[in-house]
């Protein structure tokens, strides 16, 4: 049994039938990294919104099943969900500089979750970050903890939230585009520290990207998504042999290669685009007929 | 950078020294008034009528500031009046700031059909022309002290709430408030906790600007004779008296002028002084 398991999600725009969501299903083992790929809109944020249940206003489940640690989320109470998922499952988010709240100090960012939901004393809470910290290898932990956000540099405040993310030794971590808004430099450090991180804790990770390149190097299983339907669900290796999909074949033939900046890049082909909207449409057509 | 950076420091400690150091001297002067002020208020002595202040050929060196056409001192009814006016920018202030604050709060961070609400209830009172609303509201409920902070808070309330919801909103979508909500924070406790102290400099900035504003309505009701009862002097009523005899006195019309124009003057500079304070770029 996978620690995440999600059957036939289905995300729907308040009030106006639109779907964002078609009926995903996907699972994520403990310890297994799991990509999910896909063009802007495609829905690969949804996803890990919608475990974490922070979906924005407008959108709403509207149906299948969340199941985590054998416990279908979408069945609970809302409190007892929450409850749940600051136990056992942690957001890495995307944009390190509006992430943590400027007008707090880091300490109590960090142990919020340890003394609410886990019932920790403050002490041990607080050793725990300053751990947490050390093991994320920022220098001086004792220092950053009473620091405000203002005073970190962007790298910096990354780090912080992924040592935040995995102080609370979460099950299931939701990683949105964590590199996206960082350096290059930056990035390659970033994305290592969450690969160690995550093999050391044997934590399950769903990381949200566009980048194949980044799949590459931190992911074992992925799955491509194009708007809001899974197409096509496979390991790592074999996809970058030969991708199932007409369509992730062309997405992995437009990504730029490193070993070659002079090739030119080969944008998605509009008769692939056109029939992968066919299939979104057909889809469709039989949910609503079905 | 770095030197813009001071040279904005500077110009703001300056600009804070200054109003608030009139504030603190006037706020002082308001408190202390039945003990520093050198004549009764009410007195009136019609032989010493229309004495001019200190600095102007035939003045009376017991009148520093001169008489009114009554034979009142200047002084005192100034010192008396900046009571008035300093108690009506504090509680007005406060109670306009806590109410439209906590509406805004809400509306921008629940959204929903509590914001419908509150925004539709801030489009309708903006319709109204404010003075005219508050003269109303001061006939209804009767001339005095409570009547006028009662009538500034119904009136005002709005300022807040409009730009503190606006405010509200925009924290809200913040991914901190994402990453304190998957760690298990309540909405409630998400507001208080997270939300209200990015949002409480912007306030505090306004409540400045609000007591100038509660400074200014009250002199406009004791103007029209709607504040409180005339034995309580206060600037705007002094300000209504002083323009009857303009010609033959007109330091009993300008004397609290200027002292309602610093105090409201002082009020806006010590919110710019306290927003460039605040701000966590320049800070």
């Amino acid at each position: 049994m996978s620690y995440l398991h999600i059957e036939n999600l289905t995300v729907g725009l308040k009030g106006t039938g639109d779907r964002l969501l078609r009926g995903v299903s996907l699972s994520v083992d403990a310890g297994e990294v799991m990509g999910l790929v896909g063009e802007s809109g495609a829905g690969k944020s949804m996803i890990g919104k919608a475990i974490l249940g922070i979906l924005p206003r407008s959108a709403e489940v509207l149906g299948g099943v969340i199941e985590m640690d054998g416990e279908n989320l979408l069945a609970l109470p809302p409190r007892l969900r929450r409850q749940r998922i600051g136990a056992k499952a942690a957001l890495i988010p995307q944009d390190p500089l509006t992430a943590l709240n400027p007008s707090r100090r880091i300490a109590p960012q960090i142990t919020d979750r340890l003394v609410d939901i886990l019932g920790w004393d403050k002490a041990r809470a607080r050793d725990r970050a300053r751990e947490s910290l050390a093991e994320v290898q920022i220098p001086d932990p004792d220092r950053v903890l009473r620091c405000y956000p203002h005073e970190l540099s962007g790298g910096m405040r990354q780090r912080i939230l992924i040592a935040s993310a995995f102080a609370a030794e979460p099950k299931l971590i939701v990683a949105d585009e964590p590199t996206t808004a960082l350096d290059v430099t930056v990035q390659k450090q970033i994305l290592r520290l969450i690969r160690d991180m995550q093999a050391r804790h044997n934590t399950a990770l769903l990381f949200v990207t566009h980048d194949l390149g980044v799949v590459a190097k931190i992911c074992q299983k992925m799955t491509v998504l194009y708007g809001g339907m899974v197409l096509e669900q496979t390991d790592v290796r074999s996809f970058f042999k030969a991708p199932g999909h007409p369509y992730s074949a062309a997405l992995l033939a437009a990504t730029p290669r490193h070993d070659d900046p002079a090739a030119s890049l080969t944008p998605v082909p509009d008769h692939v685009v056109q029939a992968v909207r066919a299939e979104v449409a057909a889809a469709d057509r039989m949910q609503r007929h079905g | 950078m770095l030197d813009g950076r001071s040279r904005v420091r500077r110009r703001a400690g300056l600009r804070l020294w200054l109003s608030g150091g009139w504030l603190m001297l006037a706020a002082g002067a308001a408190l202390l008034a039945p003990w520093i002020a050198p004549h009764d208020p009410l007195a009136q002595d019609l032989f010493a009528g229309r004495m001019p202040p200190f600095w102007v050929q035939g003045a009376d060196p017991l009148y520093w500031l001169g008489t009114d056409s009554l034979g009142r001192d200047v002084l005192s009814r100034l010192l008396h009046g900046a009571r008035v006016a300093f108690a009506v920018a504090l509680v007005a202030g406060l109670a306009t700031a806590v109410l439209g604050a906590a509406l805004g709060l809400l509306a921008g961070f629940y959204r929903g059909w509590v914001d419908m609400v509150v925004s539709r209830f801030i489009d309708i009172w903006m319709a109204f022309p404010p003075v005219l609303f508050a003269i109303l509201l001061i006939a209804v409920m009767g001339p005095g002290l409570t009547s006028i902070i009662i009538a500034i808070v119904i009136i005002d309330w709005t300022r807040f709430a409009r730009v503190v919801r606006a405010e509200a909103m925009g924290q809200g979508a913040m991914d901190y408030v994402a990453s304190a909500q998957v760690a298990g924070r309540g909405r409630f406790s998400t507001l208080l906790v997270e939300i209200l102290p990015n949002v409480l400099p912007t306030i505090v900035v306004l409540l400045t600007l609000e007591m100038g504003i509660a400074v200014i309505v009250e002199a406009i009701l004791s103007f029209v004779n709607l504040s409180i009862s005339t034995d309580q002097p206060t600037w705007g009523g002094m300000i209504a008296e002083g323009r009857t005899s303009i010609h033959q006195a007109w330091w009993v019309l300008v004397v609290p002028l200027v002292a309602l124009f610093l105090t409201v003057l002082s009020f806006s500079q010590l919110g710019e002084g306290l927003k460039d304070r605040f701000d966590p770029v320049l800070r």
